[in-house]
């Protein structure tokens, strides 16, 4: 090989160095990010399980020094959660399935899709705002259904959006082979695109369970919460997330602990959901791509 | 052996067939859905807030003054606390993003590369109150004690504007601006990590084996190949995070201060639209200018974060199409 | 259901069978195929006449006036090479290509007198009559039992279990695929092997009873002795139905078929009886494609 010119070689060396010092600075954004993020959950794990005690599940809400847990609250986000997926996740998957398999590339489903996007990332703050002045203003009062409605439409768009992305994956030989068959449209989805994918269909309403659990913004203005043992729907309910953002600014202690285990438990829940769902998806991809 | 050959008259079902019919408009239906509810979200907070625009009418938005007392409200404080808050968590997140983003798809041991994306994707679906949380009673005090002193000392030279803004002087109370980005931008770096390297790996390996033939190193093919193919999408993974940034209410309430006043320092305790909003309903009354402006604020918010949205879903799509 | 009593418009069996002829001893063997002497005669029946077909994907036109007729209880091979348009043809002979956004078919395909384009007609009552095996294997990711019994619950051909058990097992006897799968049924149909699989889509069609199987270049994704079962297969399918196969292969459409339909560049350049197709073409192009002189 040719010996390089000094100047030549200056200028290897130098690319080689911005090369170094970049992709080392970029490591160490990567080193310092997920230093300060497993820096969080290690916080949130040391203040969180000193506070876990039977007593957590088994208690309502309560004064300090009264013994008091978060049963009320786990209950109460179970029932808003459950029922917002309830009614978010079919109407979801069928605006999912509506744009994978009917609307396709056509305006409507474009402008569809667009709005969905937009939804995805919608401040749920300003749902929250928007189901207080449509159901709870008129119906007069904070209740558990308005808080579920708030979460469905939170929802919606997430399980939309994972059921177009999974039925896109369905081999379109299978839709041949059932046309062929003379299947009509509808036979064509419902007995062999949707159960083709249903099993990442679920992985799209697990991820969506996990992010609307941990809504606490829609919430303030919906079901409010409440101290209090209550599942009734029309009235005022507790949910893990409010229960965490009153006690957490309170001068007590005993509540700021709770607050914390709360906080914990919501988060785990939250990761186990995307882990469960992460391997599901994976499966499922991986079986469509044969 | 063979079956007898019985079928249906070939005009036996019609082109409308009600079967394909209902399931058409159902699902059609579904998908207005959609595009309803964004419509009502956007009526809804009009009609709502109309009393705000018609009491001040444009000074709504350049109003400084926010008092209960006398009613009378501006909105500049909340929208400069917005603006300022999620454009100072996207300056310390992006850059922290992109390094961890390129860190995954180019220098990490393979071996890592799995987990440490799983981790990214998992840090980003933890739910913010947490990160607020963690920002009121880690990073806040730790602020106080210990960066806004530092802060203060470090930045005394930039010459202030008098009377209107002291850049980093200011006492060191923990809560404000700069707490608030920074909980925004450790809340927004996994999300903007995710969606960065996602743009990255989709940039096809040929072009990448181009550049390497070339005797690039991977800096240069990076900055020369891979950035300029997949610039747009790069750009909608910032306005993606952006659109997260502006809304969000929990990781900021614990931390901003909750001040609705003009900023004087960025340390300053402060407010955004969504702090607002949240601090602001439990004292506002169905019917009451109270709550008309709060829906007038979610009107404004709404409709910047539409824009920002849009942009970054126009600049995602471009790439995907090409 | 009253599926059964209606009327059939089918005349499998119903018109004298004529012969038009006994051997292909005269065919020669161009390609190096194996000389096989058909046990069935060619019914002179024409199942489905293609007349002046134009066929268009947005602005392109894909196929332009072809004319063909395809004869009952015969094998009808579409040569050609890639683009020729021989597949066009096959997806519009069961209006497949009413799926394809874009696609636009012109003039008439009488399957038994009755034009499947007509305004009037059911496309899903076409595709029921004519059966469609493609390229690659496309089980459903269900089981074998239920892959088969698929269409046969679609169209309610079965109104007790008993009733489908049966169906499923004839379909899978006539695909000869029953001895390989009796005792694994419930087993998911994508876990048999790839010649299976075809046998097995085979079979699936099979179970609506179609008059007409029509069948995109079934072996091109399968080794020579999953291609040997298929052919044999056919030549036993064809006693009873009408059958048309792309291939891609002359030695194929020579070993297999009694009509051969070359393509080209959207053209039906020339059919006729195989063994003349293949020894005797009319067409310099013909000539040219089948002798490796193609281009």
């Amino acid at each position: 090989m040719k010996q390089l010119s000094p100047a030549a070689r200056a200028r290897y060396f130098r690319r080689q160095l911005v090369d170094r010092v970049m992709s080392g600075l970029c490591m160490l954004a990567a080193v310092i990010g997920l230093i300060l993020l497993g820096l969080i959950l290690w916080m949130l794990f040391s203040n969180g399980i000193g506070g876990l005690s039977l007593s957590v599940f088994t208690n309502s809400m309560a004064q300090p020094g009264a013994g008091g847990g978060l049963a009320n609250a786990i209950v109460g986000s179970l029932i808003q959660v459950g029922l917002g997926a309830m009614i978010g996740a079919p109407l979801g998957m069928m605006v999912g399935i509506y744009l994978s398999e009917v609307g396709k590339e056509s305006r409507f489903a474009s402008v569809v899709r667009f709005v969905n996007d937009i939804l995805l990332s919608a401040p749920s703050v300003l749902i929250g705002l928007f189901v207080y002045q449509i159901a709870v203003a008129p119906m007069g009062g904070f209740s558990g259904l308005a808080g579920a409605l708030s979460l469905a439409l939170i929802a919606m768009p997430i399980v939309a959006r994972t059921t177009e992305d999974i039925l896109r994956l369905v081999p379109q030989a299978y839709r041949d082979g059932a046309v062929a068959l003379g299947s009509r449209e509808n036979e064509v989805v419902r007995k062999v695109v949707v159960p083709a994918a249903f099993s990442g269909i679920l992985t799209g309403v697990m991820l969506a369970v996990a992010r609307i659990a941990g809504e606490t913004a829609p919430l303030l203005f919906t079901s409010l919460g409440n101290t209090n043992w209550s599942t009734d729907l029309t009235q005022p309910m507790a949910s893990l997330p409010i229960a965490i953002y009153r006690y957490a600014g309170s001068p007590y202690g005993e509540w700021v602990s709770l607050a914390w285990t709360g906080a914990m438990l919501i988060t785990v829940g939250v990761l186990v959901l995307n882990i469960l769902s992460r391997f599901s998806h994976a499966a499922v991809a991986g079986r469509m791509k044969g | 052996m063979t079956t007898p050959v019985a079928h249906r008259p070939l005009t036996a079902g019609r082109r409308l067939h009600i079967g394909d019919t209902a399931f058409r408009i159902s699902l059609f239906a579904a998908g207005a859905v959609v595009i309803v509810v964004l419509l009502s979200i956007l009526t809804i907070m009009f009609v709502g807030g109309k009393q705000a625009f018609d009491t001040f009418g444009l000074g709504f938005i350049s109003g400084t003054e926010w008092n209960p007392v006398t009613q009378i409200y501006g909105a500049l404080p909340a929208i400069t606390g917005t603006l300022l808050t999620a454009v100072l968590a996207l300056l310390i997140a992006w850059p922290i993003g992109f390094g961890i983003a390129f860190f995954l798809t180019e220098t990490c041991p393979e071996r890592l590369r799995g987990p440490l994306g799983v981790a990214v994707e998992l840090l980003a679906a933890v739910p913010s109150i947490v990160y607020g949380m963690w920002g009121f009673f880690v990073l806040a005090p730790f602020m106080a004690e210990y960066v806004q002193p530092w802060l203060t000392a470090t930045f005394l030279w930039i010459p202030p504007i008098p009377d209107t803004f002291y850049w980093f002087t200011a006492p060191p109370i923990g809560v404000g601006l700069i707490t608030a980005s920074l909980v925004l931008a450790i809340m927004i770096l996994p999300f903007i990590a995710a969606t960065t390297r996602d743009v990255l790996q989709s940039t096809p390996q040929l072009l990448k084996d181009g550049a390497y033939a070339m005797g690039a190193t991977r800096w240069e093919a990076l900055t020369g190949v891979v950035i300029p193919a997949v610039r747009g999408s790069l750009f909608g993974a910032v306005f993606l995070g952006l659109g997260r940034a502006l809304g969000e209410t929990m990781a900021v309430v614990f931390v901003i201060g909750n001040a609705i006043r003009m900023p004087d320092s960025l340390m300053a305790p402060s407010a955004t639209i969504a702090s607002v909003v949240a601090n602001s309903f439990p004292e506002a009354e169905p019917g009451t200018l109270d709550l008309a402006v709060l829906l007038a604020l979610g009107f404004i918010l709404f409709v910047v974060s539409f824009g920002v949205l849009a942009i970054a879903r126009v600049l995602l799509r471009q790439e995907r199409m090409s | 259901m009253s599926v059964m009593t209606q009327k059939a418009s089918d005349t499998t069996g119903a018109a004298a069978p004529v012969v038009r002829e006994t051997a292909r001893q005269t065919r020669g063997a161009p390609l190096g195929a194996p000389a096989v002497t058909p046990t069935a005669p060619i019914a002179a029946t024409i199942r489905i006449s293609v007349q002046d077909i134009n066929a268009f994907y947005g602005e392109k036109q894909a196929l332009f006036g072809v004319n063909l007729e395809v004869p009952d209880n015969a094998i009808t091979a579409f040569i050609g090479a890639s683009g020729c348009g021989k597949s066009t043809l096959l997806r519009c002979l069961n209006r497949m290509n009413d799926t394809i956004p874009g696609a636009r078919v012109e003039g008439r395909i009488l399957m038994d007198g009755a034009d499947i384009n007509a305004a009037d007609i059911d496309p899903v009552q076409v595709r029921t009559r004519i059966g469609m095996v493609f390229q690659k294997p496309n089980p459903f990711p269900i089981s074998i039992y239920e892959n088969i019994a698929f269409g046969a619950r679609t169209h309610k051909l079965a109104a007790t279990k008993a009733e489908l058990d049966d169906i499923v097992e004839r379909s899978l006897r006539r695909a000869a695929l029953w001895d390989e799968v009796k005792d694994r049924l419930g087993k998911p149909g994508l876990g048999l092997s790839g010649g299976q699989q075809q046998r097995l889509v085979i079979a699936r069609a099979l179970a609506v009873s179609p008059a007409v199987i029509l069948m995109d270049e079934p072996c091109s994704a399968l080794d020579p002795i999953a291609t040997a079962h298929i052919e044999a297969l056919l030549e036993d399918l064809r006693k009873h139905t009408c059958i048309v196969i792309v291939t891609h292969s002359m030695a194929q459409a020579a070993r297999v078929s009694q009509i051969t339909a070359f393509f080209h560049m959207g053209e039906l350049i020339e059919s006729g009886p195989t063994d003349q197709i293949f020894t005797m073409p009319k067409v310099d192009q013909t000539q040219n494609y089948i002798t490796g002189r193609f281009g």
